[in-house]
């Protein structure tokens, strides 16, 4: 049913339509509206679930790794720095492959303090193996919710939804949210086949020495690097029950002989739908990555094809190196022929707002000549002190 | 891997049917369930909408901003509100910091609560503005200092963006009982003190 | 839990999925309410022998007494340290119950969760977490502190060895005081740890919760009924158990279970009780023997068994001092014989064994 609803008042209604036995979550800004909706719903017996109040987001993912292992569906979702707090348990779950689910309400990590929205979070644990998905708007992160419950059990890996915080998480949009019996339908019971139970024992975390970890790493990133024909096969499940998707692994949108193209992940992609507009003739091609984790090289080669310039959008940097999806996209795109210049951006770091004229002049910067490679866009340098800049 | 799906060339993105507003309060005040009213009412009228808070960290008393889009198509822009078509403003002691109507477009228009004249405002601001005092009215029917009610309703009795009706659904969504009665009582009372469609004009603008 | 109160709770569940369109989950019929006496309560061995402990493990014996009697029908989240080390050595493990190892400081919450998903899946079964004093005082306090205070049907056992064994012997906040370890050695400057035990137990009971005791790989029958007691109730409770460890604490491995004892004996580790945070019990010390004789069996007390430095004195007097506060605090010195008591607890357990068999 289409509403007007809060998008983590959303989040907390698609959470609940998967029926998760266990949900443990820590509150932090701008995470809070999640799981407070989500206590709420159990307060009012609109959801039955063994809701465990940690006292950390070091708990809260301890809470579900123990409650996925044991066989139950799981939830928990955090922010910055719980999510930074959560870091060693996260590489724990991914690497005894245990499938939960996590809403990461991205938000930029501390010093200096800053409550606003960047991806430096969800950047931060880049690594730990969990599938890391984006969304643009709140329709895709309650559907983008369900579909990592799917994905998650299908691949026995943890799904990580990454979506913005305040920009998604406190916006009210009219979204449609699907009855309890088409999720019933569309999501299959939840089912762990190395779960614990007495009556077959089994141990899992076992310490690995040199002889077989290297093995074990392998298979993870094999593992990983299979969720991708999942993550499309969801999407296209999901888009014939329901009538939308959410763009598989990427989408791309604009002119098909377009010399230029963006990329960007998560809501900024909006933004810079809505300046393209603006732009006359612009002859742009928007690329919106959606699976960050697995990072789904072929279709980025694809999607960049008979492109002169790439600018890809960072919103999160990593000191010293530059934008964390300029790398990579650098490198996925290494050794192809005739591959796109690469401009990289980082833009809206802390919260900055991104104003639609920002694709003006993303798209002038271009033809700068003293431009660098890498830049944060929108930092003023003349507010910094000389030698700063 | 057959993921790439190449949209339809210069598909219109952004129409000219968009109005944005922007509403200044201070915390407390209940200026994003404003936003959030707005936006509700209008997807009770049948538009989409978008709404949201200036995501501060401010505590109660402090300035506080949120942002409400009204359009008939999907709305992508998530930028916050930099040039609005209305302004409301729930503190007439926020008239006090004179970038209050940066961006207002041309023709926009300003609803204020406060005890001031409209024309002492309108000139002070050279734009067409509407003073209540809502905070004396929501005492009066709702027993509380929150003027958002009040103020969304003169402001849709004005303009006839939406009509009163999907306010009073929109309420009907946030609220129950008691509380439910007594605002809507006050956007009836509200609906009858200000001049119907003195701004509709502007909705065209 | 009986057979009444079983088939409420599956009526109750039946019901639930019903209302809320889950298959009905069938709660499993507990191991131990088997038909015989045997069957109920069998020296069930869920740690195998095998491992790869040294020798004279105290942990590895602690762990496996309370496993025995712990019963098949528990899953078990063990924290980093030894314990899961030595037990599960990829691909083998010598665990025959459920068993996960994720981080050192969190099985505790693990444990929580591994509850809650028993709760929503309608089983009974128990949830045992284990940690060693790093894992419970220091590092995993917090998340230990957090299951205490959320009621989880939870059993939490600490084997208390006193210090990281696991990287080396490097001092913990349950370390001794004057112990010297590889973070707190002896030397012409210091005289081991300079800081006291923490009282961990006063701080458990200060959560209220329903049961929490010491006990000592000593007097195993002690340990033992402990565990069982602590089976059947439904809620948080906790055991510490003190483990000597051959390798920390420097004395021969045949020596550990003489160690543990004289641990007990001196008044330097009290066995009690407390339920609610109330002293409930105590195993009274029937012969109380000086700390020296407790510290001079181990080296890491080897710096304090000098009688012509003054500084050696002065902390063995304070060792002393603190041994008898303990047992005038907890009035660990009782009235008379007692069968219960530091001597005859563990003759009554050796008769009963022999009685049964």
């Amino acid at each position: 049913m289409r509403e007007a609803l809060e998008g983590s008042q959303a989040i907390a209604r698609a959470v609940a339509l998967c029926e998760p036995d266990v949900v443990a979550a820590y509150p932090i800004t701008p995470q809070t509206h999640i799981v407070e909706n989500l206590s709420k719903l159990v307060a009012d017996g609109e959801l039955h679930t063994e809701f465990v109040s940690v006292e950390s987001e070091f708990s809260a993912a301890s809470v579900v790794l123990g409650a996925a292992a044991s066989g139950a569906r799981a939830y928990t979702a955090s922010s910055s720095q719980g999510v930074l707090l959560m870091a060693e348990v996260l590489f724990n779950i991914a690497g005894m492959r245990i499938p939960l689910v996590m809403t990461v309400a991205n938000r930029a990590v501390s010093a200096p303090l800053n409550i606003w929205n960047d991806h430096a979070d969800s950047m931060a644990v880049r690594d730990s193996g969990w599938i890391q998905l984006h969304c643009e708007n709140n329709q895709e992160a309650v559907d983008t919710t369900i579909q990592a419950f799917r994905i998650s059990q299908e691949t026995d890996l943890p799904v990580m939804v990454c979506m913005d915080g305040f920009v998604l998480t406190h916006t009210m949009e009219v979204i449609d949210i699907p009855t309890i019996a088409q999720v019933r339908k569309w999501l299959p019971p939840f089912e762990f086949k190395r779960a614990l139970d007495p009556s077959d024992p089994k141990s899992l975390g076992a310490l690995v020495g040199p002889d077989f970890f290297p093995e074990v790493r392998h298979s993870h990133h094999a593992a990983v690097t299979k969720a991708l024909p999942v993550i499309e096969k969801t999407d296209r499940s999901w888009a014939r029950a329901f009538k939308r998707g959410c763009g598989g692994l990427l989408t791309t949108e604009g002119p098909k002989d377009a010399k230029i193209g963006i990329i960007a992940m998560g809501s900024t992609v909006g933004t810079l739908r809505s300046g393209l507009a603006k732009t006359e003739d612009a002859g742009v091609r928007l690329i919106k990555l959606r699976a960050f984790r697995p990072l789904p090289e072929e279709a980025l080669r694809e999607a960049t094809r008979g492109l002169d310039h790439l600018i890809v959008i960072d919103r999160a940097i990593s000191p010293g190196l530059g934008g964390i999806l300029g790398t990579e996209i650098k490198a996925v795109l290494y050794g192809t022929p005739d591959a796109p210049r690469i401009h990289n951006h980082a833009i809206g770091l802390g919260g900055r707002d991104i104003p639609e004229t920002i694709v003006g002049d993303l798209l002038s910067a271009i033809e700068d000549p003293d431009a660098t490679p890498f830049s944060v866009f929108d930092a003023d340098l003349t507010m910094l002190p000389p030698e700063d800049r | 891997m057959t993921s790439v799906i190449v949209g339809a060339t210069a598909r219109p993105y952004r129409s000219d049917t968009m109005i944005e507003y922007r509403i200044h309060g201070r915390g407390g005040q209940g200026s994003v369930a404003a936003a959030y009213l707005l936006a509700s009412a209008a997807f009770e009228a049948g538009h989409t909408c978008q709404a949201f808070p200036s995501f501060g960290a401010e505590r109660r008393g402090a300035p506080v901003t949120a942002f409400v889009r009204i359009d008939n198509q999907p709305i992508h822009l998530r930028s916050q509100v930099r040039t609005p078509d209305f302004l409301i403003v729930q503190d007439d002691t926020l008239l006090l910091d004179r970038g209050i109507t940066d961006g207002l477009k041309p023709g926009g228009a300003m609803i204020v609560n406060s005890r001031r004249s409209d024309e002492d405002v309108a000139e002070a601001f050279s734009c067409r503005t509407k003073c209540i005092p809502a905070t004396e009215l929501a005492l009066d029917y709702i027993g509380r200092p929150i003027p958002n009610t009040a103020l969304l309703a003169a402001f849709l009795t004005m303009t006839g963006h939406l009509p009163v009706d999907a306010l009073a659904a929109a309420l009907k969504g946030r609220f129950k009982g008691a509380v439910l009665e007594k605002n809507l009582a006050l956007v009836d009372a509200v609906a009858g003190m200000v001049p119907a469609g003195a701004w509709k004009e502007s909705e065209d603008a | 839990m009986s057979d009444n109160d079983t088939d409420q709770r599956a009526e109750r569940l039946a019901e639930l999925r019903e209302k809320f369109g889950r298959h009905p989950v069938e709660p499993k019929k507990p191991f131990h309410q088997g038909a015989s006496l045997r069957d109920r309560q069998p020296r069930f061995c869920a740690l195998e022998s095998g491992h790869r402990a040294c020798q004279g493990c105290g942990e590895a014996l602690a762990a496996r007494l309370v496993m025995e009697c712990a019963g098949p029908d528990v899953m078990v989240a063990n924290a980093t340290g030894c314990l899961e080390v030595f037990t599960t050595p990829w691909p083998q493990s010598a665990w025959q119950v459920p068993w996960v190892h994720s981080l050192f400081e969190n099985s505790a919450a693990v444990a929580s969760g591994m509850e809650a998903a028993m709760k929503a899946r309608g089983k009974n079964t128990k949830i045992l977490a284990f940690g060693g004093d790093g894992g419970t005082y220091d590092i995993g306090f917090q998340a230990l502190s957090g299951m205490l205070e959320r009621y989880h049907n939870i059993l939490y056992v600490c084997y208390d060895n006193e210090a990281y064994m696991n990287t080396g012997i490097q001092r913990s906040s349950s370390t001794p005081h004057a112990a010297s370890t590889t973070t707190s050695p002896a030397g012409p400057e210091r005289m081991g740890k300079r800081h006291l035990k923490k009282d961990l137990l006063g701080i458990i009971a200060a959560h209220h919760i329903p049961y929490s005791a010491s006990a000592s790989v000593a007097y195993p029958a002690d340990l033992q009924r402990k565990v069982r007691y602590a089976m059947g109730i439904n809620g948080p409770t906790f055991l510490v158990v003190h483990s000597p460890c051959p390798l920390g604490w420097k004395h021969d491995s045949h020596l550990t279970i003489e160690v543990a004892r004289r641990a007990v004996e001196c008044g330097l580790f009290p066995i009690v009780e407390m339920e609610r945070g109330e002293l409930a019990n105590v195993m009274p010390i029937r012969e109380v023997r000086p700390v020296k004789d407790y510290l001079a069996l181990q080296g890491r007390f080897g710096h304090l068994m000098k009688p012509d430095d003054p500084r050696a004195v002065e902390e063995l007097t304070h060792l002393q001092a603190l041994a008898d506060y303990n047992i005038t605090y907890f009035n660990l010195r009782g009235e008379g014989e007692d069968p219960a008591d530091t001597v005859g607890i563990s003759q009554v357990a050796r008769d009963r064994a022999a009685g049964e068999a």
